[in-house]
């Protein structure tokens, strides 16, 4: 269904340059109809045609063989960024959980938070790397942008385990109460697993708030050897070689989709013994 | 049963996202050290933008080994869309800075203590490109037109030149520009902001769909801002004031590096190919070809130096100071407000720079220095 879904969106691009303005259209006075030249909107070919193309005189490499390694670099990233989003967002959980005053103390930083621009954060953070020690580990400079595909990752995962840890019905609850069931046991046999139809949708806000972050810390603090570097490099060269800042794009996305998968397999893994159909 | 699986899977995927995070680290170059440096200097310097010719200079120092043999072991911080490399110097993340003087002083203004000590470019690389049909031939011809600037203080110059010719910045349709020239290719911008070592390359690296070929320097206007009279000082190393003024040993620092620096940018001078070579080598995406005509344009804007390469001539460090305070912005304000007081540059680093350097037997003024001709090719490959 993917291979039908992508042909058809290289379809309607390609369908858009032959048909769609030169140079670019009005609607009701609004100037947002893209053009469709090729300086704009390179043809599809000519954009998977730059991938095989060395990068440049001095180098061996080809743009599918850079572009590739963008990727895996920036994949480790998110990896590293989403694993300690997941950490802090399902301790924080834990914790709101556990007690309702930290809930009501916790939540709104939580909230405000995610309103700070990335981009504030970025060189802020990024100023971190080879400064700071921690018992004489070494801050290196990649942590930084983990660090800010963590600070997107912990926010859906915490408030989605929240709400999960929370669902539980008053009833369940007495009953392990009644059982004299310590904290600990209630939340391992019972909140965790009543957690995870609501972590799993989290996980794949996550997953993409982790690509996000990563990327964009990479764009705004040029962290060499990820896709958002690449993005930065092949935009310069944009004016005379429109179709190679599509290959970056390309792989930016390619990213996102490789994170995307993992969710889907930690989901069919996590939601195998369930009913598919739940009642309402 | 299934509690315990879900926490090994946990377990694993968290275990998978640590090695791989520790999986990479960060090769460095411990570089030669000569055998007569009982140790040596790390130094920082934060570049204003990504690798490329531009910066050649510290590139080739470093391979070179002009720092190694002044005991300095210097790191290159790259620049991106979010560094401002004087306030990375400012707060102390970074030892020396590069930074265009009009940004760089208006960042003292707000209270950034750092100081020029050498004026690597002496002259401005600013241009207006506009197609020949346009007409545009002068800044008096802005009024009313598209005019393309980069903003975030890249942009004094064409406001200087507009003021300088009597024409109210509120009466030209200033277009915010990208970092490319397809706005000016495709008529949104009817004259663009460009760098003769970047963007005005990039135009001639494109195809003109009219005739199949690359567009020639025959089809466009240029106006230069160095000509125009209202040219304002770029690339030059910035220190911390407050250290340079207390700390004996970062001052002796800053001589070395200063003439290290200025070393490399003389090599780079006399080895074009060598040094457009090296930065693509490390890690620029730009072509070479790109690079090769980035490095010669920035020789020109170096070379010749009367004075010797790096000093700060008064006169030009005044006219880019007056304009700063002349020039209004679309808000009405201006670079700066006051003059800068003496502190913001000095000479006294450099002459002492130029000292070792003629130890070394460099030439600093670049006598006899001629451009070389670079052919651009598509895309800049």
């Amino acid at each position: 269904m993917f291979v039908v879904s992508m042909a058809l969106v290289a379809a309607a691009w390609e369908a858009y340059k032959k048909w769609g303005p030169q140079d670019g259209g009005e609607v009701l006075g609004w100037k947002i109809l893209p053009r469709a030249k090729d300086r704009v909107m390179p043809h599809i070919s000519d954009i998977f045609s730059r991938f095989t193309d060395p990068l440049n005189r001095a180098s061996d490499e080809t743009v599918l063989e850079v572009v590739l390694k963008g990727v895996w670099f920036s994949f480790r990233l998110v990896l590293a960024g989403f694993g300690m989003g997941l950490v802090a967002g399902m301790l924080l959980a834990i914790v709101m959980t556990r007690f309702r005053f930290a809930e009501r103390a916790v939540l709104p930083y939580l909230v405000v938070s995610q309103t700070v621009p990335l981009i504030a954060l970025a060189p802020l953070v990024a100023s971190w790397g080879g400064k700071l020690e921690l018992f004489g580990w070494e801050w290196p400079r990649w942590m930084s942008s983990a660090v800010l595909g963590a600070f997107l990752t912990f926010f859906p995962i915490a408030v989605g385990t929240l709400r999960g840890l929370q669902s539980p019905t008053a009833a369940s609850l007495e009953l392990m109460d009644s059982l004299a069931a310590p904290w600990r046991r209630t939340l391992v046999t019972l909140r965790f697993p009543a957690a995870v139809p609501y972590i799993v949708p989290a996980l794949k806000l996550g997953a993409a708030g982790a690509v996000i972050g990563v990327v964009v810390s990479e764009i705004s603090t040029g962290l060499r050897g990820g896709i958002g570097r690449l993005v930065i490099e092949f935009s310069q060269k944009t004016t005379g070689d429109p179709a190679i800042v599509y290959t970056a794009v390309l792989g930016a996305a390619f990213l996102g989709l490789v994170l995307a998968g993992m969710v889907a397999i930690a989901d069919a893994v996590f939601m195998r013994n369930r009913p598919k159909e739940v009642d309402a | 049963m299934r509690n315990q699986r879900i926490k090994g899977i946990a377990a694993t995927l968290l275990a998978v996202s640590l090695i791989a995070a520790c999986g990479d680290d960060d090769k460095k170059d411990e570089g030669a050290k000569p055998a007569d440096c009982e140790t040596t200097t790390p130094v920082k310097l934060q570049l204003q933008w990504v690798t490329q010719a531009q910066f050649a200079g510290y590139y080739s120092a470093v391979e070179q080994g002009f720092y190694a043999a002044q005991c300095l072991d210097v790191e290159i911080l790259e620049g991106a869309v979010d560094i401002t490399p004087q306030t990375v110097l400012a707060n102390g993340d970074a030892d020396f800075a590069i930074s265009w003087v009009p940004k760089a002083l208006a960042s003292r203004e707000a209270g950034a203590d750092i100081i020029n000590i050498a004026q690597v470019f002496q002259r401005s690389g600013t241009l207006q490109v506009s197609f020949k049909d346009s007409g545009i031939t002068s800044p008096a011809d802005f009024a009313g037109r598209k005019i393309g600037n980069w903003g975030y203080g890249n942009e004094f110059e064409v406001f200087a030149a507009m003021t300088k010719a009597g024409i109210d910045p509120a009466d030209v349709d200033n277009v915010a520009q990208q970092f490319d020239m397809v706005g000016l290719l495709e008529g949104d911008i009817d004259a663009a902001e460009a760098m003769t070592y970047n963007e005005y390359a990039q135009v001639l690296e494109a195809v003109n769909p009219a005739t199949g070929e690359l567009y020639t320097p025959e089809e466009f206007n240029v106006i230069s801002y160095e000509e125009e009279g209202v040219g304002m000082l770029q690339d030059a190393i910035w220190a911390d004031g407050a250290r340079l003024a207390s700390d004996a040993a970062y001052k002796d620092t800053a001589i070395k590096f200063v003439a290290a620096s200025l070393q490399g940018w003389a090599y780079c001078r006399d080895k074009v190919d060598a040094c457009a070579t090296l930065v693509t080598n490390q890690g620029s995406a730009l072509g070479l070809t790109h690079q090769t005509w980035q490095m010669n344009e920035i020789n020109k804007l170096i070379w010749p130096a009367a004075d010797g390469v790096g000093y700060i001539q008064p006169e030009s460090w005044d006219r880019t100071v007056q304009l700063a305070q002349e020039t209004k912005n679309l808000e009405g304000t201006t670079v700066l407000t006051a003059d800068p007081d003496e502190l913001a540059y000095t000479n006294e680093i450099i002459v002492a720079a130029h000292a070792l350097l003629e130890d070394l037997g460099v030439n600093i003024k670049g006598d006899g220095y001629k451009p070389i001709d670079v052919t651009l090719t598509e895309g800049g490959a």
